[in-house]
């Protein structure tokens, strides 16, 4: 993999393409540098889900802020509905992320714990000074009711006296209340029960409707990202693996690496015949990428031109596109599983 | 050939024999429940999950088990018999002769529970030196060895590390590491691979397995996945709000399932089978509050298949079909009454009004 | 069995961690506060107390020595110049708690901002505050204090401010530390996507979560200020003319026989300042564990 390439790019309704992005910091005082994101592009169709994922260290946690100029690309173009960010003043930058919204991982430490919770899902109005008073507050008891959560409970409690899932709800309502086009959420349901996972998924596809919503969803979950996108980008490195519709994705994986991520999900079935997990090792060092696929000392078909070579993201029918010299034939089956 | 008898009956004893523990935590707002009558029993070199909800007092049940609690509000009730000797109550420094030796445990945050000021090499070589007297050289070379087995690469040049130049997985396996330095018999898994990616998590499930058949030892695997212990257990136990509420061999779990709790947190899995956008099942609600449980079936007030009997009788463990498999619900996933609820569902006749109750 | 209908059940179940948090500050702590507040009652109004002049010599006619023990006329007794020791000590407590507050306001204030803003903006704002808190710390703070007094005058004001400069760095490092700690958190990223400038994320993200260790602080380091005000006093470099407790403890341990044959004259001060540091340093601890909330589940 470690591919490059635009060919997948879209024209039509796009809300956010992102362009050759590269993310780079540096290490300490050493000189050295994390290559964190390694020229990726992207896009992402009005009331479209794009579920990106990958191994911690891939990069898409990066990706999802660097959409938010938080902090602002090396280099690359990111633009939402048509407005390049990465040019943009810090005055016009504020208010064009008020477009978009983000949403992460840790429910606990997404919330101000000194805070009330209710204040925290009106801060975004406050900022803005949109509306009146009566019709803050009106907003925000709708949307709390629509995330699930009692907008009484909510304006006498911080965050501690919610449970994980109920803080997902209560930041995903501070990210509605502004009227967002996209929403980021970046891992949103790793450090949640299933049944509570399950909770939150619905209720992102529900709000996505409701407020016609366009969503980036990040997980290293293929089974979650699968049930709740459109279309998926698998990352590895810094680099695209490989993009596809979601279901044209898990019927064939043409990139080894995603065919990795697939065997590695529990599935709860006793009987299923697991891959043995003892060769999928560990991803590489970002500070020194392999050459070549960035994938190839994990990969069981690399070969010397793996190691020199960077692929670039190919068509392989149906809006499936991948990046690999040796892309996986057949279509090997679940069902086997 | 007496010898042999007793070495027999060793092998019949199970390891471990809980019968009707009770742990409560005594706080300000009144007696915490968190686990309210469990009796399971493991055998040597199998692996039991215990899967449920966060807040359904699986950790509790495995560090009780463990003698890890703090002592100065919990009350404990029931027996712990681990190789027919009851540890229960035991003062911690009877405990502490157990640890590590004979029964070790596996965190979830491999970050927290590594000294981060201490080197891989020593962290291993503690147990080593404390438990079993290894002079400095064998420990090291002992420690080496280990992180050989739970397949850390460049396991000489590890030892010298600390926690934080190793990434998320290897320290999780060095935690495994150090967890069989002794010898254990019996591994507690506390969620060891929900802070993990799912190829990490794959890993270390293998290894944990792998590592169990080698030193026939006994695991029990906490987590809130089912997907998890599908196959990587022997037996599941299912916990509800502090209560054993299922508990059978893996395949016979899955292949029939009782309780609609379990069922449902089956259901919640997403499926890489289904098509994108499926509706997932959930479970409405949240852990019933374990001060005050419900009366009835501690589930009754989230179950959609409740009916009146549920929320005013606390249904018994039954045995299923299987001698095995024993649940604990009135009426269970293929009675005659959850499948006209089940039908009453799918048509959409019924709303579900979970309101009332 | 849809993801809306959570709400209701919810709202009707009794929250696990709600009670938990109704704790206690505990009676330990409100001891400690009475005390300090009688301490500051008695600074505020000392003049206006029935309580006999400082400064007055009571010397009585055919009397052997001028420094009586306790008595119902002079309970906490009388120094070597036979002036009333309890009337000293209660008014030993407007420099005291005035020097005490003084600095710790302005170490708080100076100490916080500049804490905040190292550890909020990062990179040179960072290197240039944080370096100078490691010379602050850096010099023995006794000797600082002894250098500045000589320098400057020795007026309430100066004296407090020294000590003031002298809190400035344990603060400030305090403030940093925790800025960063909550800097880092995720809500604050939130705040700033949402388009909140950093002025508000300082004020309303951050502000409330570094003032809770900060306010702790403040208690234990207005003991430490009265503490060293003592040891200035003792050496007879603070405040001029006017009544101190480290003064006090140094005209009463001036030589072994002073403590030996007239223990009064230094144990009463030393007791009472003794007393007020424990209930600062008491009264802080419990504030400290009180809102540390966190993730208090079980």
């Amino acid at each position: 993999m470690a591919g490059s390439g635009t060919a997948h790019l879209r024209d039509g309704d796009i809300v956010m393409r992102v362009e050759n992005l590269v993310m780079e910091f540096p290490v300490g005082r050493t000189g050295l540098k994390v290559h964190a994101v390694s020229g990726i592009s992207f896009d992402v169709v009005r009331g479209e889900t794009l579920g990106l994922v990958g191994e911690s260290g891939c990069g898409k946690s990066t990706t999802g802020k660097a959409m938010m100029q938080i902090p602002r690309p090396t280099s690359g173009s990111i633009k939402l509905d048509g407005l390049e960010l990465t040019t943009l003043g810090n005055e016009e930058l504020r208010s064009a992320r008020t477009k978009m919204q983000m949403i992460f991982q840790d429910p606990i430490s997404s919330l101000n714990p000194r805070r009330i919770v209710r204040d925290s899902v009106r801060e975004p109005l406050d900022v803005w000074g949109r509306g009146s008073k009566a019709e803050r507050e009106a907003l925000v008891d709708r949307v709390l009711e629509s995330v699930g959560i009692d907008p009484q409970r909510a304006a006498e409690s911080r965050p501690h006296q919610f449970s994980g899932g109920q803080c997902q709800r209560i930041s995903i309502a501070r990210a509605l209340v502004l009227d967002p086009t996209l929403i980021i959420c970046d891992e949103p349901v790793s450090a949640l029960d299933v049944s509570v996972q399950a909770q939150v998924i619905n209720l992102l596809e529900d709000l996505k409707k409701q407020y016609g919503l366009t969503l980036i969803f990040i997980a290293h979950d293929l089974a979650v990202v699968k049930n709740i996108s459109d279309r998926v980008a698998v990352m590895y490195l810094g680099k695209m693996c490989e993009i596809s519709p979601s279901d044209d994705l898990y019927a064939r994986p043409a990139h080894p690496y995603t065919r990795v991520l697939i065997d590695s999900i529990p599935v709860p079935d006793p009987s299923a015949v697991l891959a043995d997990a003892t060769t999928i090792g560990e991803p590489g060092s970002p500070v020194t990428p392999p050459s070549g696929c960035r994938f190839h000392p994990r990969c069981q078909f690399a070969d010397d031109i793996c190691k020199s070579a960077e692929p670039i993201l190919q068509d392989i029918g149906n809006g499936h596109f991948v990046a690999c010299h040796h892309p996986l034939e057949v279509p090997v089956s679940i069902q086997s599983r | 050939m007496s010898e042999l008898q007793t070495e027999m009956r060793q092998e019949h004893q199970p390891l471990l024999e809980v019968t009707d523990l009770r742990t409560h935590f005594r706080t300000e707002r009144g007696l915490v429940r968190a686990v309210d009558g469990v009796s399971l029993t493991l055998e040597r070199g199998k692996c039991l999950g215990i899967v449920g909800e966060s807040g359904s007092g699986k950790t509790v049940l495995s560090r009780s088990l463990m003698g890890l609690l703090p002592s100065s509000n919990t009350v404990t009730s029931g027996s712990v018999k681990f190789e027919g000797k009851e540890i229960l109550g035991l003062p911690s420094k009877q405990m502490r002769r157990l640890w590590g030796r004979e029964m070790s445990m596996v965190f979830q945050n491999p970050m927290t529970s590594l000294n981060p000021l201490m080197k891989i090499g020593q962290q291993i070589a503690e147990p080593l030196n404390l438990h079993l007297d290894m002079s400095r050289a064998d420990a090291r070379a002992t420690a080496e060895r280990l992180l050989r087995d739970v397949r850390i690469p460049e396991a000489t040049r590890r030892l010298d590390q600390y926690p934080h130049e190793l990434s998320g997985g290897m320290r999780q396996r060095a935690m495994i590491a150090i967890a069989l330095a002794c010898g254990p018999t019996l591994l507690f898994a506390d969620e060891p691979t929900t802070a993990l990616d799912v190829t990490v998590q794959a890993q270390i499930l293998q290894l944990i397995g792998e590592q169990r058949r080698d030193r026939n030892m006994s695991v029990v695997l906490v987590t809130h996945d089912l997907g998890v212990v599908a196959g990587h257990t022997d037996e599941i136990a299912v916990m509800y709000g502090g209560k054993l509420v299922e508990k059978a061999p893996t395949s016979v779990l899955f292949a029939h399932m009782k309780m609609p709790y379990t069922m449902s947190l089956m259901r919640s899995i997403p499926k890489l089978e289904d098509p994108s956008h499926t509706r997932l099942a959930t479970i409405p609600g949240r852990p019933p509050d374990l001060v005050h449980p419900p009366k009835g079936c501690r589930f009754a007030p989230r179950c959609a298949y409740a009916r009146d009997k549920c929320i005013t009788e606390e249904p018994p463990l039954r045995q299923a079909e299987d001698p095995n498999h024993s649940y604990a619900c009135w009426y269970p996933v293929g009675s005659p009454e959850f499948n006209q609820r089940e039908a009453e569902l799918n048509s959409g006749a019924v709303p579900v009004t979970l309101e009332a109750r | 069995m849809s993801t809306q209908t959570p709400t209701t059940t919810e709202a009707a179940a009794p929250e696990p961690g709600e009670a938990a948090t109704k704790k206690t500050l505990g009676i330990g702590f409100w001891v400690c506060i009475g005390w300090l507040l009688v301490m500051v009652f008695v600074a505020v109004f000392a003049t206006r107390l029935p309580i006999p002049d400082p400064k007055f010599n009571f010397i009585e006619p055919g009397q052997a020595g001028p420094s009586k023990g306790p008595s119902t006329a002079h309970w906490f007794g009388t120094d070597k110049d036979a002036r009333d020791v309890f009337a000293r000590t209660m008014y030993g407590a407007r420099v005291s708690l005035t020097v005490g507050f003084i600095a710790i306001v302005f170490g708080m204030f100076v100490g916080g901002t500049l804490g905040i803003l190292a550890g909020f903006f990062r990179g040179w704002i960072d290197r240039i505050f944080s370096f100078m808190f490691l010379v602050l710390l850096s010099f023995p703070s006794l000797v600082l204090a002894i250098m500045l007094t000589a320098l400057l005058d020795r007026k309430l004001f100066t004296i407090s401010m020294i000590l003031g400069v002298l809190a400035v760095a344990p603060v400030g490092r305090l403030a940093r530390a925790t800025t960063m700690q909550y800097a880092e958190r995720e809500f604050v990223i939130a705040a700033r996507s949402l388009g909140a400038k950093n002025k508000r994320i300082i004020v309303r993200e951050l502000l409330p979560n570094v003032a809770i260790p900060m306010s702790a602080l403040a208690l234990l380091g207005m003991a430490v200020a009265i503490v060293a005000e003592g040891g200035l006093a003792f050496l007879g470099l603070s405040v001029e003319r006017s009544i101190t407790w480290g003064g006090m403890i140094q005209l009463g341990s001036d030589s072994s026989k002073t403590l030996q044959n007239q223990p009064w004259i230094a144990f009463f001060p030393i007791g009472v300042l003794f007393l007020t540091v424990f209930a600062l340093n008491f009264a802080g601890d419990r504030v400290r564990t009180y809102f540390d909330v966190k993730e208090t589940s079980l």
